[in-house]
């Protein structure tokens, strides 16, 4: 197997004098999708932090293609090639799919102003490769349906990911077909070799889409199953605490 | 999911004919041709009458791009028409002393400082725009009357005046230069510039803007600072137009830099707004005026037609919002 795309080592994180992660240790492989599951409050929403980069860990390393890195904004997540798909998607309703795309990111053209065409070129591509059924580039955020934003979002963290996509809960909101839509799509990803770390409270979804599970518990790593070689009632017993030692 | 697809696309034809988006040039023609045709007799219609709208509505006009601008980021300023008298006056009582390259630099800062107190304000302290601009209006009102005692200050320099307001240059006045000028810059920055983008999505929606990289605080202080300046600006042809400067200048505009704005497509919660629809909704506001005017309503039953107006066109907008 090839080397770890993002390594987490010793990861603590304090806040005050509470700590919300401790000894947490997790590989993602590229090409891989790994899935983080735990009990609310389990600090998953606290591990995506500081895997984006928003919070700096209290101590550990984190080490992407074997180069330690350190992080103190999402900005300098997205320079590492880590892009995150947030629960809310974070995407301005109001405007195109095209803008959204390049959100804080716009190319321009040999005048200084924002290059419209190749927005527009590069977002019709990659919507038609993920095959996210959107009407066109052009349609506004706000006439789409939950699955078309998820793969919008989704798509938007594929377009400028080098390394890793985070995915926090991407079918929490949406119906049965187009949870199955959103699925196929980041199945899809995979080929692109790129680490994929998905939060689902789904165990189904978890189970369908996962390579290897990690599970949280009260901000410890309680540990890491293959997907292929474990079963529903052990990740449950391992969330809950209830595992017969 | 191909027929389901077909579907989205023509509820989204549908839906992307929005009345609010064309409202303010529909309502431009009607109420055009409604005083054309009332006013017939009473000289709407002649090119004097016309040019003097546009020439009335310039200062309004350059306001009102300002406001597009904040409006947009999902903030108001309401302290616009305070720092037009602040601004003309420092302009005029600067002019008078230290002469006109002096007097610009000093009124045009004046609505440039006071833009970036209202923008640090609402961008640093994360105090609400409503509240901060509420509170500058009244307290730069306050400065703009005791400046001079009340008094008005008359701007002599012919330069000046020429240049800010009752010149022309190739045989057009200079305020529909500046006019046309500050709406074809304002249309390129808000439309083609990545600037105009970051305030569209700092409007449309703070948090993601925020974690796309866009720095909200520093937009939030640019477009006070921009829609300040340009107040500065409107100051400044005020002054030049009507070689005077004086407290009462402003003082009425801010409805209707407001209902321009809003009339002319710009949503009051952010995130989509156009400067060619402020700038034929400020028109259509000065077109109101003139028309009422000339139909001899008075002052009290003009302002009662001008809020109502607003009203309608806040209904629209509001309406488009919540769909």
């Amino acid at each position: 197997m090839s080397a770890p795309i993002l390594q987490l080592q010793d990861i603590r994180k304090n806040f005050g004098g509470l700590t919300a992660i401790e000894n947490f240790s997790l590989e993602v492989f590229p090409g891989e999708i790994v899935a983080l599951v735990g009990d609310n409050g389990a600090g998953k929403s606290t591990l995506v932090k500081i895997i984006s980069g928003v919070h700096p860990p209290s101590s550990g390393t984190i080490t992407i293609e074997g180069k330690p890195v350190t992080m103190s904004n999402a900005t300098m997540g997205r320079a590492h090639g880590i892009e995150v798909v947030y629960q809310d998607l974070a995407l301005a309703d109001q405007q195109t799919v095209y803008m959204n795309m390049f959100l804080g990111r716009e190319p321009l053209n040999r005048f200084g102003l924002l290059d419209r065409r190749r927005m527009i070129d590069e977002t019709e591509k990659l919507v038609k490769e993920l095959d996210v059924r959107i009407p066109s580039a052009h349609a506004t955020i706000r006439d789409l349906s939950g699955g078309q934003r998820q793969g919008v979002a989704i798509a938007r963290a594929t377009h400028w990911a080098s390394k890793l996509i985070l995915l926090d809960e991407p079918t929490a909101a949406l119906g049965v077909a187009e949870t199955a839509r959103v699925e196929a799509i980041v199945q899809s990803l995979k080929q692109r070799n790129v680490g994929i770390l998905i939060i689902s409270h789904s165990l189904d979804q978890v189970f369908k889409l996962s390579d290897r599970i990690c599970v949280l518990r009260r901000g410890k790593q309680i540990g890491v199953r293959e997907t292929k070689k474990t079963d529903k009632n052990e990740i449950i017993a391992m969330i809950t605490g209830l595992q017969q030692q | 999911m191909t027929s389901a697809n077909t579907g989205t696309e023509v509820g989204s034809f549908a839906s992307r004919f929005n009345l609010q988006q064309y409202v303010v040039y529909l309502g431009f023609v009607a109420i055009f041709l409604f005083f054309a045709f009332m006013l017939r007799d009473s000289g709407f219609l002649t090119v004097r009458n016309l040019s003097n709208i546009v020439l009335q509505t310039a200062p309004v006009t350059i306001m009102a791009i300002g406001l597009v601008f904040v409006m947009s980021a999902g903030e108001i300023d309401l302290s616009i028409g305070s720092i037009v008298a602040v601004a003309a006056l420092a302009a005029a009582v600067t002019i008078a002393s230290y002469g006109m390259a002096a007097g610009i630099v000093v009124g045009l800062g004046a609505g440039i400082l006071i833009g970036l107190i209202n923008g640090a304000l609402v961008a640093y302290v994360r105090l609400p725009s409503f509240l901060v601009t509420l509170a500058t209006m009244g307290l730069f009102a306050g400065v703009s009357r005791s400046m001079t005692d009340l008094r008005s200050i008359s701007v002599t320099n012919e330069t000046f005046t020429g240049f800010f307001g009752s010149g022309s240059l190739l045989g057009v006045p200079s305020l529909i230069w500046w006019t046309v000028i500050a709406i074809a810059v304002g249309h390129l920055v808000y439309r083609e510039t990545r600037f105009g983008a970051h305030v569209l999505a700092t409007g449309d929606n703070a948090r993601a803007a925020s974690v796309s990289g866009i720095s909200v605080p520093g937009i939030r202080l640019a477009v006070l600072t921009i829609s300040g300046g340009l107040a500065g600006l409107a100051g400044l042809l005020y002054a030049g137009r009507l070689q005077a400067a004086k407290y009462t200048l402003g003082e009425t505009d801010l409805m209707t830099v407001i209902a321009a704005v809003i009339v002319g497509g710009t949503l009051l919660n952010g995130g989509k707004g156009s400067i060619i629809g402020a700038l034929v909704g400020s028109l259509m506001m000065g077109m109101l005026n003139n028309g009422l005017i000339l139909m001899g309503l008075s002052v009290s039953d003009q302002m009662i037609v001008r809020g109502l107006i607003i009203l309608t066109a806040v209904a629209v907008s509001l309406r488009d919002k919540s769909r």
